[in-house]
């Protein structure tokens, strides 16, 4: 196994990052946290993961202020030169403020926060993220937003399915789809077309022990290092 | 000089706490009322020449940063 460094942001309000350090090194990668100021990322970065939290209070809207911090210029340039990001809650909220993932992430539609363990439905794994995951895998991974609501128009929708870029999709215990917060069809995670950037709203890093309550966060995290 | 931006959910966007508070004005007896929506307004003092300018100057602002033009529609009114 190739050892990776990931590089894991922090903004402030963000507040997942010490926890994704913890799933990192468990697999036994190294870690870099690096704060929003800078305009770099660390030589040789492997996979930048975008942990969650509350970036700049979730003011205006979640992740719209994030999004113009300096280091995002270089995570843009990382991105297009087909470097493998991963935005986690708020991470997937930045993401497609920036406009690197389509559609957008609505307050929930009960307009609670909702904090709870969740099953979620592996949609399609042939990509670098959930490659270790079969497909109709059924996860236990926490799930804790206000702002997790998925919307894209019915045409961006068709383009998310066609191009197998839909990740992940709330369900139950036997994997048939479930409302959680009011995502379009159940939406969870989602990919880019060119398959290198990845978001999802549940947290795989708040699921690798099973003292915790579940270890599915292992078989995804460790899809990266395979590829 | 002064913009107000109004920012609301695209038509065809489901506005959870619209249509919460159309349902509480329901229970409370006030009829009639046949949808609600509810947005943000941002009022910006902002220097420019003239109206032409600023509300120029306010489009790319919100553009850029003050709506999410996936999910919502603004108004921009200079006074």
């Amino acid at each position: 196994m190739k050892k990776l460094l990931v590089s894991i942001l922090q903004f402030p309000g963000t507040n997942c990052e010490y926890d994704t350090v913890y799933a990192v090194e468990k697999l036994g990668h190294d870690t870099r946290v690096v704060w929003h100021k800078e305009n770099k990322l660390p030589v040789n970065t492997d996979l930048v993961i975008i942990p969650g939290g509350f970036s700049y209070g979730d003011y205006l809207r979640s992740g719209s202020i994030a999004r113009f911090s300096p280091i995002m210029n270089a995570i843009k340039e990382y991105a297009a030169s087909g470097g493998r990001v991963l935005g986690i809650c708020n991470g997937f909220q930045i993401l497609t403020e920036m406009g690197l993932l389509p559609g957008a992430l609505k307050r929930n539609n009960n307009l609670h926060f909702v904090s709870k363990k969740q099953t979620i439905k592996v949609i399609n794994n042939d990509n670098a993220f959930l490659n270790q995951c079969k497909k109709g895998d059924i996860l236990n991974i926490p799930v804790a937003h206000a702002d997790g609501n998925y919307y894209i128009d019915d045409w961006g929708y068709e383009e998310l399915v066609k191009n197998g870029q839909i990740l992940l999709r709330y369900c139950d215990n036997n994997g048939e789809s479930k409302v959680l917060n009011g995502s379009v069809q159940q939406i969870a995670g989602i990919c880019n077309s060119e398959k290198n950037i990845f978001g999802l709203m549940p947290h795989p890093e708040r699921a690798m022990e099973l003292i915790l309550g579940s270890e599915d966060g292992i078989r995804m995290l460790k899809g990266f290092q395979n590829r | 000089m002064k913009a107000v931006i109004n920012i609301y959910l695209k038509e065809g966007v489901l506005d959870p706490q619209g249509k919460a508070t159309h349902h509480a004005l329901g229970s409370l007896g006030f009829n009639g009322v046949s949808d609600v929506r509810i947005g943000k307004q941002i009022v910006l003092q902002l220097d420019a020449k003239g109206k032409t300018e600023a509300e120029e100057k306010v489009r790319e602002m919100t553009e850029t940063l003050l709506a999410n033009t996936v999910i919502e529609d603004y108004t921009i009114e200079i006074l």
